[in-house]
């Protein structure tokens, strides 16, 4: 409540502004209205560096090499890419993937020095390792068939998909979790062949796949536990991301649970989950939702806190900037908001998930506050909101042109004198003009469909009279 | 077998009285093929007939004149006593035989053309669709032609006084779709788009079962009067258009398609280099001065956008946004565009600057009234019409003989009385 009272009290310092000469003051309040963060000290945090190492530290298993090798392909810091990639590499030798290991040597190219060259001694001793592995996983699961004990067969196919899945061949691992669901006999059962599902669907970017057993967890009968439900709400956020249905998106991020915690690490930090969750919610909610949202973010906020980590705490100094920013477009102090957007943008391009959905997001954002910004007054004087908005007046003409032919904004631009008025369409002439234009396409079309009937008609007898 | 003076003489006796008249018209349908071929000296003997009092008679002498070739000389006597007879003749006794007269009607046409003197025929040709007329909602065979000869002499304002009337009833679907286009020429010639619109919409989306060339001209013009009306075209047709022309037209018009989306970016040095390239085609086709007035309309629709944007905005940033040379331009746009109330604004010289104004039409005055009043009269007749036609077509027997015979087969699978799955 306390932001609105904010806004609208500046709004009536505007209306007063003309008539009261005194109000200088308030006048520099209003102008500050963007540049307030020097007035509140708070300090944003720069748009420094990404501190690989903390970041890779909040990932485990696979999505940690996938997230690290996307900042090496997507960075133009070529030491930043090489720590990326050294990360990696010491990643993949501890697993078993040695396609990746191949392609990632590849990339390095010897710029890491000996220690990070070819390694065709630990490829071939895997790859041997994973043959015999194979080999022996079917024998067992051949017995296991020849016997008919489901649940022995289940765990088969389980064994065989977490196989594949470490050698990343995740099509296969994909079919042999699913194959599992034919020898599920209990909840527990379905909702691990789901979750093994979802998480490889992850890794192969089929969304459509995620959505499909993320419903299909949902429906199982027996009550879910709080982790599980977490992680399968962050699994259809994700899916919703990345069908661009932000607002959807956001909602599924906000019901994630403080329970979460680090347990769905191997796809999401919850650190992820607020950013995510966050920027979607400003894309797309209205004021109402944004102020309940707020106090979910502040939730997320806290628990990714209780990994109180020296070496993760720089990383999460990313976090409070998303609620920062967050709370200052709620109060209306878009130009600190703006510009913790700004300096957050560069680390969200790293992004594996966001990445392509940055540009719009922050789009939307902008427009959502051009459009927030000029909702209460009658008329806004383009100079300060240009101001609030750290641009110049002609390039917020643009946006304001754009918005308005769009129908966003009910407003027209004095560009002589440089303000913005709001227009109050006049529900009595555009009903009028409506109801005359409707009659007039009534009339139209019902008499062309009384001429086709004829024409119709003249058709049929003609022919008729033919065949008679 | 009477000789043809008989035949003079039978009818100078028999046109006073209707009795006598339908005996006369007997006489002379036996007659018809004698006179034909007699047709040489028939039209000395026209001058012994009164085309006011004899006019069915007169009609049967003058029909074989207008046969075979007719020269130049021979034109130039015979219209003077076409128009004549056209302008005389009592409706009643021409409403007995309407095909002749509308062969001599349609030859009165063709020798005007060939005199070059298309505006001889319009006052004649206008008579003739009044006289031949059962009533104002009925289409006849002269209307195309009549619509014609008011095109090329560009006597606009007299063709639009049949265009005003709505039209119904349709025997010969050819007819209608000429009169459709040019009655829409004659509209676009008098920049009432939206009338011609209406025409052109009737032509393409006309039920029929092949695709013809009226329709695919009267398309491309579609589009272009769309352009410039509406500012925008959508390809997809309603979907009670017949599938022949769904299908075809598109394949038909496609530089005036791709004329239409060059537009639709809202680049004016765009659609300009387009037309440019494409100029032989628009030229061929005979539309080359429509994509021109499409062309400027860019500028108005362009213009018009910014009245929605801007209160006040200059003259210079106007030329800028719309893409004109000089401040100076966009002024005389701008002025025309106020003449024209296409958009309310106020120019102020002094300092360059132009004041959109909203639309001062407040739905207050008694005309406003007045017309809204006679939009619902008119609305009213309009529905009472549609449920006579229903009422109609409901009774028709052809309608019923076909709706009752599908409706027979349907109730036929409907209630098989053999399920399917016995049948294996």
């Amino acid at each position: 409540m306390e932001a609105e009272d904010e806004q609208s009290n500046a709004m009536m310092e505007k209306k007063m502004e003309a008539e009261d000469e005194q109000s200088n003051a308030m006048m520099e309040e209003i102008y500050s209205n963007g540049g307030e963060e020097s007035v509140r000290s708070r300090p944003i945090i720069s748009g420094e560096q990404l501190d690989i190492e903390a970041y890779a530290s909040l990932y485990q298993g696979r999505t940690k090499i996938t997230r690290l090798l996307f900042i090496a392909d997507h960075c133009d810091n070529v030491s930043m890419r090489l720590e990326a990639l050294r990360m990696a590499y010491d990643e993949i030798k501890k697993g078993e993937n040695t396609q990746l290991f191949r392609e990632v040597v590849q990339k390095i190219d010897g710029r890491l020095g000996p220690n990070y060259a070819m390694d065709v001694a630990w490829c071939d001793s895997v790859d041997r390792r994973a043959e015999q592995r194979k080999e022996k996983l079917e024998n067992e699961l051949n017995a296991y068939r020849t016997n008919l004990i489901k649940e022995s067969i289940r765990m088969g196919y389980n064994d065989f998909g977490d196989f594949y899945y470490s050698h990343g061949a995740l099509g296969d691992a994909f079919k042999s979790y699913v194959r599992t669901r034919d020898y599920c006999t209990t909840s527990k059962h379905i909702i691990h062949m789901c979750m093994s599902a979802i998480l490889v669907s992850i890794e192969m970017g089929q969304f459509t796949h995620v959505t499909s057993y993320v419903s299909k967890a949902e429906q199982t009968p027996e009550a879910l536990e709080p982790v599980t439900v977490a992680k399968l709400r962050c699994a259809a956020g994700l899916a919703h991301l990345e069908a661009k249905k932000y607002k959807l998106a956001a909602r599924k991020f906000l019901e994630v649970g403080p329970d979460l915690g680090n347990s769905y690490n191997e796809v999401i930090a919850p650190q992820d989950v607020a950013t995510y969750g966050g920027l979607c919610a400003l894309a797309s909610f209205d004021r109402a939702e944004l102020k309940a949202c707020t106090y979910s973010i502040f939730c997320l906020y806290n628990c990714s806190k209780v990994i109180d980590n020296v070496t993760f705490r720089n990383f999460l100094e990313l976090v409070p900037e998303v609620r920062e920013l967050i709370n200052d477009f709620y109060s209306s102090h878009y130009a600190s908001c703006l510009d913790y957007l700004g300096n957050l943008k560069a680390n969200l391009l790293l992004d594996i998930h966001l990445h392509d959905h940055v540009e719009t997001l922050y789009d939307q954002i902008r427009n959502k506050a051009l459009i927030q910004y000029t909702h209460p007054f009658v008329s806004v004087d383009l100079n300060m909101m240009a101001n609030a908005f750290k641009t110049t007046v002609a390039g917020l003409e643009k946006e304001l042109e754009a918005l308005i032919t769009d129908n966003q904004i009910q407003a027209r631009i004095d560009s002589h004198n440089k303000i913005l008025y709001a227009r109050h369409a006049d529900q009595r002439n555009a009903t009028f003009q409506r109801v005359l234009q409707t009659g007039n396409e009534f009339d139209q079309d019902v008499r062309a469909m009384l001429l086709r009937a004829n024409l119709l008609k003249h058709d049929y007898t003609l022919r008729n009279s033919r065949k008679l | 077998m009477q000789s043809v003076e008989n035949l003079v003489t039978q009818i100078q006796g028999l046109s006073s009285s209707a009795s006598d008249i339908s005996v006369l018209h007997n006489l002379l349908k036996a007659a018809d093929d004698s006179l034909r071929s007699e047709s040489a000296r028939l039209l000395p003997l026209l001058d012994q007939l009164e085309p006011s009092k004899h006019s069915l008679g007169y009609l049967y002498f003058l029909e074989p004149c207008t046969y075979g070739s007719i020269t130049k000389e021979r034109a130039s006597t015979l219209v003077p006593t076409i128009a004549r007879f056209i302008t005389s003749c009592v409706a009643e006794q021409i409403h007995l035989a309407p095909e002749k007269f509308i062969t001599v009607c349609k030859r009165f046409k063709e020798q005007v053309m060939l005199l070059e003197a298309p505006i001889r025929g319009v006052g004649p040709m206008l008579t003739a669709i009044h006289k031949i007329q059962a009533s104002t909602e009925h289409l006849t065979a002269l209307h195309p032609e009549f619509l014609q000869l008011c095109l090329l002499a560009k006597c606009y304002k007299t063709g639009l006084s049949v265009l005003e009337d709505d039209i119904y009833e349709v025997n010969q679907p050819r007819d209608f779709f000429l009169y459709c286009y040019y009655g829409g020429m004659i509209f676009i010639g008098q920049k009432r788009f939206q009338k011609a619109l209406e025409l052109l919409h009737n032509v393409v989306t006309a039920p029929m079962s092949t695709i013809n060339a009226i329709a695919c001209e009267a398309y491309k013009k579609y589009i272009l009067v769309s352009l410039i009306h509406h500012g925008q075209f959508s390809t997809n047709l309603p979907k009670y258009t017949s599938s022949a022309a769904q299908r075809n037209l598109k394949n038909f018009c496609q530089p005036y398609i791709e004329l239409a989306n060059s537009y639709n970016t809202g680049k004016v040095t765009e659609l300009e280099t387009y037309v440019q390239t494409n100029r032989e085609k628009f030229e061929s086709d005979n539309n080359l001065g429509l994509v021109k007035q499409v062309i400027s309309s860019m500028y108005k629709r362009n213009i018009q956008r910014l009245t929605q944007t801007y209160l006040t905005l200059s003259l210079q940033d106007i030329a800028n946004t719309v893409q004109l040379n000089s401040s100076k331009e966009a002024e005389m746009h701008v002025l025309q565009m106020i003449q024209d109330g296409e958009i309310y604004a106020t120019i102020n010289q002094k300092d360059g600057m132009v004041r959109f104004l909203e639309d001062p039409e407040q739905y207050k005055t008694c005309e406003m009234i007045e017309h809204i009043d006679s939009s619902i009269q008119r609305i009213m007749a309009l529905s009472k019409k549609l449920t006579t036609m229903d009422e109609l077509l409901s009774c028709d027997p052809l309608y019923l003989a076909k709706a009752g015979r599908e409706r027979q087969r349907f109730d036929f699978d409907d209630f098989d009385p053999v399920p399917q799955k016995f049948n294996i």
